[in-house]
């Protein structure tokens, strides 16, 4: 066991870990920020993705000995303070949750993809969003995405006009 | 006419004596956090107040609770139930939440939310009917109230969006104001239900209720549930099937980070509990273990197989479902026949969230937190295990990460979480399984042959059709006592049978459908869809192997077949009309057909793919038509529809889990894969509810993906394919 610092949706912190635990049940288990799942813990599915300096990572593999105190780490209880990312909104907007357990993990590469990728074809949707979901939400999934672009510049829009006049 | 009011203490009288009227009785007992819960700090969820009865509570804010009994783990089917309450119930749909009741507040209160099992796509099509009565007689009450309040005649008044309005004064009062005085009325004796017609909300394409949470990691699931003082298990049970403990070496691991203790669990398995559960995990991997491995360790799919090949054509054990005219002698007749035979794979549910359950023991309560798709059940192996009385016990529900039939009818997570805590009295335990767990110890979909001969005269016309299935039954190893007298499992005849909700959908004039009962000793299970997946394969890519073989169009040869099976027509029509069946297709792209009626509802689809030269599959799009007779939200059928064709193409596509030595092969989504986005097909949904019946959802529209596909792959490449999954088959060298 050894003090670890991190820094998790903006906040630094401190826990007293063996350092070889993954960061998802550091989350999980040390931190009480449960949104991020566990699934199939070989990295593979998804459920567990998190934002570390805003690229999209899959913290059931990812050691804590790993990460610095600098480390921007986000997590689905991070995005927003009040569901309002492009993404969530989009989600609310089309229903896409069906159990719900893929969908943080979901919500957490899409929104990853469109700070790399602001416009992404359904070509760049396909070779990004690589989640498992069981339920079967792809479809809304994609159309999600493409909607979460639209409010985005619709959103930079309305605060470019508010800046102009 | 006014209603007798009843005062209180007449009232918990007929609580604890009667059910009155409709079969909804009065409550007034209010579940609260139970001792040992209290104890532990725990907070066991109590429901809401004051109810008017046992489905709807309104409080004073006017804050509409509607109990749901059946469970939501992502089909839809908490909000469809809540819109079939609040459509009788003239609420404010803006102010609806919902909540579970307890399976042991169910026993207490003489089951009157009635059944809480969630399988077979029975959740609104097996409980509309009371439900709704439920929300029209809460309706009754409430107006009853208000009249009461104002001294007028019920007759006098209307309720609207949670609204009371007295017609001839206009005075308006609203729901939450008066329902605490309609909680002690009288329910009516005889309410009756809207005309369909008349419906607002059923047939809406209304948002899910349940959304919001799962937008932002606030949605607790059971692998999430946090309890004071709460530890953690990781459990590993014998992984050759039929295998026990013999011994493990505690002191090995005993002193690793958090280790709190190592228990047995029943006869078969080990379970480490620790502070943390990635503790428990990792000690869990290291504890040495040694496994009596039982009389099941030389099992393997080769030794499978030929039990299976031998049901074929063995007269042992073989039962008939389906029998019309003389199909030998309509084979030996015929101009032309055609064979063939079918091998469908063992498949896992593969949940996303594996199997969990917390418990807390103690020696006078035991009480679960769990997934399950159902709640009574659930109660029931949690009273086994705990070895106190059922009514000592209680279930409280969450919302599943996934069940698939996985969770309805097993609740050995349940049991195993009650065997650890009674080993740690006082103390919860959450206990959940890795995915390695999971994937060796699941329920799997049964294994299944099938030889079908089909005999056509000299005009292409079918005139005999002989289906042997040989494989797997469900019911003799998970609910032998649902099979029927003469030992058949009538489950495993989906989609083959003369009448009913899994009806055949042709008119074949001499006709012979049985099942050779063989079952290995792996645990089959009830999988979304259960037997119509296999079953709509091996039927209607015959159909269209015969079609094919009589030299006509699949859709006309299908359509000839079908004169006595109109909404079956219709929803091939549909799919047919509107993927433009007999126009051409874009250059390269082949269609292919399916129609089934599985689970009271009727569903056909028509798929798009193309195969490239090495071999590779590109499904395109699937146009897919539903009659489910009354449509509650058709934009959750879509979701559904969806959903189920990512389940049953990842079944076609993926879906094998093989044995050796008496174990499962497969470990985790490396070698059991599940469909990805870019394998995904554009979907193109038709709802066409004809009225008049119920049918169910979740799962009809899974069957007819494979079949449609296959046929259309058949189109593409010209060959058939007999075994799966597809990943194994080169599909220009089948």
């Amino acid at each position: 066991m050894q003090l670890i610092k991190l820094k998790v949706n903006g906040k630094p912190v401190e826990i007293d870990v063996d350092d070889s635990t993954p960061l998802l049940w550091v989350l999980r288990e040390q931190l009480d920020l449960t949104g991020t799942k566990y699934a199939c813990g070989i990295g593979l599915c998804g459920s567990c993705t998190v934002h570390i300096d805003g690229n999209a990572v899959r913290s059931c593999t990812l050691p804590v000995s790993s990460l610095k105190a600098s480390d921007n780490i986000v997590t689905i209880e991070g995005l927003s303070a009040d569901s309002s990312h492009p993404v969530q909104q989009a989600w609310k907007q089309l229903d896409v949750p069906q159990c719900g357990y893929c969908q943080p993990g979901m919500i957490m590469s899409a929104a990853a993809l469109l700070e790399s990728n602001p416009e992404p074809t359904d070509t760049d949707i396909d070779a990004n969003i690589t989640n498992i979901c069981r339920c079967g939400t792809f479809n809304r999934v994609r159309k999600g995405i493409h909607l979460a672009v639209e409010i985005k510049q619709s959103a930079y829009a309305k605060n470019k006009g508010g800046d102009a006049s | 006419m006014k209603k007798e009011r009843i005062n209180v203490s007449r009232r918990e009288f007929i609580v604890s004596t009667t059910v009155i009227g409709t079969g909804l009785s009065l409550g007034l007992t209010l579940p609260v956090a139970s001792r040992a819960a209290v104890d532990a700090g725990a907070a066991a969820p109590a429901l809401s107040t004051p109810e008017v009865n046992a489905w709807v509570v309104i409080q004073e804010d006017d804050t509409v609770v509607i109990r749901i009994a059946r469970s939501e783990m992502g089909q839809g089917t908490l909000t469809g139930l809540a819109q079939l309450v609040a459509e009788e119930l003239e609420c404010d749909w803006s102010r609806v939440t919902t909540e579970y009741p307890s399976p042991g507040e169910n026993l207490k209160r003489d089951k009157v939310w009635r059944s809480f099992s969630t399988g077979g796509s029975r959740g609104i099509r097996g409980s509309h009917d009371y439900v709704r009565k439920g929300g029209a007689v809460a309706r009754h009450m409430l107006i009853e109230a208000a009249a009461e309040q104002w001294d007028v005649p019920i007759e006098e008044c209307t309720a609207a969006n949670s609204v009371i309005t007295h017609k001839p004064s206009g005075r308006t009062t609203t729901y939450g104001k008066v329902a605490t005085l309609a909680a002690e009325l009288f329910p009516p004796e005889q309410v009756e239900l809207k005309d369909p017609k008349d419906w607002k909300l059923i047939g809406q394409p209304i948002k899910r209720l349940d959304t919001e949470d799962k937008l932002n990691g606030k949605q607790v699931f059971g692998t999430d549930l946090q309890l004071p003082g709460m530890l953690n298990a990781s459990i590993k049970a014998c992984p050759i099937f039929g295998g026990k403990l013999m011994s493990f070496d505690a002191s090995k691991v005993s002193k690793m980070p958090g280790v709190r203790k190592v228990v047995a669990v029943e006869d078969y398995a080990v379970a480490v509990v620790a502070d943390t559960w990635w503790q428990a995990n990792k000690a869990l991997e290291a504890l040495p273990v040694t496994w009596d491995n039982g009389p099941n360790a030389q099992l393997n799919s080769t030794s499978i197989d030929a039990m299976l090949d031998e049901g074929l054509t063995s007269s042992d054990n073989v039962f008939v479902e389906n029998q019309n005219g003389d199909v030998s002698k309509a084979l030996k007749g015929a101009a032309k026949t055609v064979e063939a035979t079918y091998r469908y794979p063992y498949q896992h549910h593969a949940t996303m969230e594996p199997m969990n359950a917390t418990a807390l023991w103690s020696k006078e309560k035991c009480e679960v937190w769990c997934p399950t798709q159902n709640g009574e059940a659930a109660l029931e192996a949690a009273a086994e295990a705990s070895g106190l009385a059922i009514e000592q016990c209680d279930v409280y529900k969450i919302h599943l990460g996934g069940g698939f039939g996985r969770r309805g009818a097993f609740h050995d997570y349940v049991k195993q979480a009650v065997a650890i805590a009674k080993q740690l009295p006082g103390i919860p335990v959450k206990l959940l399984w890795s995915r390695e767990e999971d994937m060796a110890h699941g329920h799997y979909h049964p294994i299944t042959m099938c030889k079908l001969a089909g005999g056509l005269d000299d005009k292409g016309n079918l005139t005999g059709l002989h289906v042997r299935i040989s494989g797997q039954s469900i019911l003799a190893s998970a609910r032998p006592q649902w099979l029927a007298p003469n030992g058949a499992d009538r489950v495993t005849f989906q989609g083959f049978q003369a009448d009913g909700d899994h009806a055949i959908s042709y008119s074949v004039p001499n006709l012979l459908v049985e099942h050779a009962m063989r079952n290995p000793p792996v645990p089959p299970g009830f999988w979304r869809g259960v037997n119509i997946n296999q079953n709509a394969i091996y039927l209607e890519c015959f159909i269209d192997e015969l079609a094919h073989a009589a030299g006509k169009d699949p859709l006309e040869f299908r359509r000839k077949l079908m004169a006595d099976h109109p909404r079956s027509l219709a929803v091939l029509n549909a799919v047919a009309d509107k993927a433009g069946w007999g126009k051409p297709a874009a250059e390269g792209v082949h269609r292919g057909l399916a129609v089934v009626k599985t689970f009271a509802s009727y569903v056909a689809a028509c798929a798009e793919v193309s195969v490239d030269s090495s071999g590779k599959l590109k499904i395109h799009r699937i146009v897919a038509a539903t009659d489910p007779g009354y449509a509650v939200n058709p934009q959750q059928i879509e979701a559904q529809v969806e959903g189920s064709f990512v389940f049953g193409l990842s079944a076609l596509l993926y879906g094998e889990c093989t044995i050796k030595d008496g174990a499962v092969e497969q470990s985790n989504f490396h070698d059991y894969p599940s469909m990805l986005m870019e394998e995904m097909p554009k979907v193109e949904v038709i709802v066409m509810p004809s009225g008049g019946f119920w049918g169910g959802i979740g799962e009809p529209t899974i069957a007819v993906a494979a079949p449609a596909v296959l046929n259309a792959i058949f189109a593409a490449t010209g060959k058939r394919i007999y075994e799966f999954p597809l990943a194994k088959i080169n599909l220009r060298d089948a």
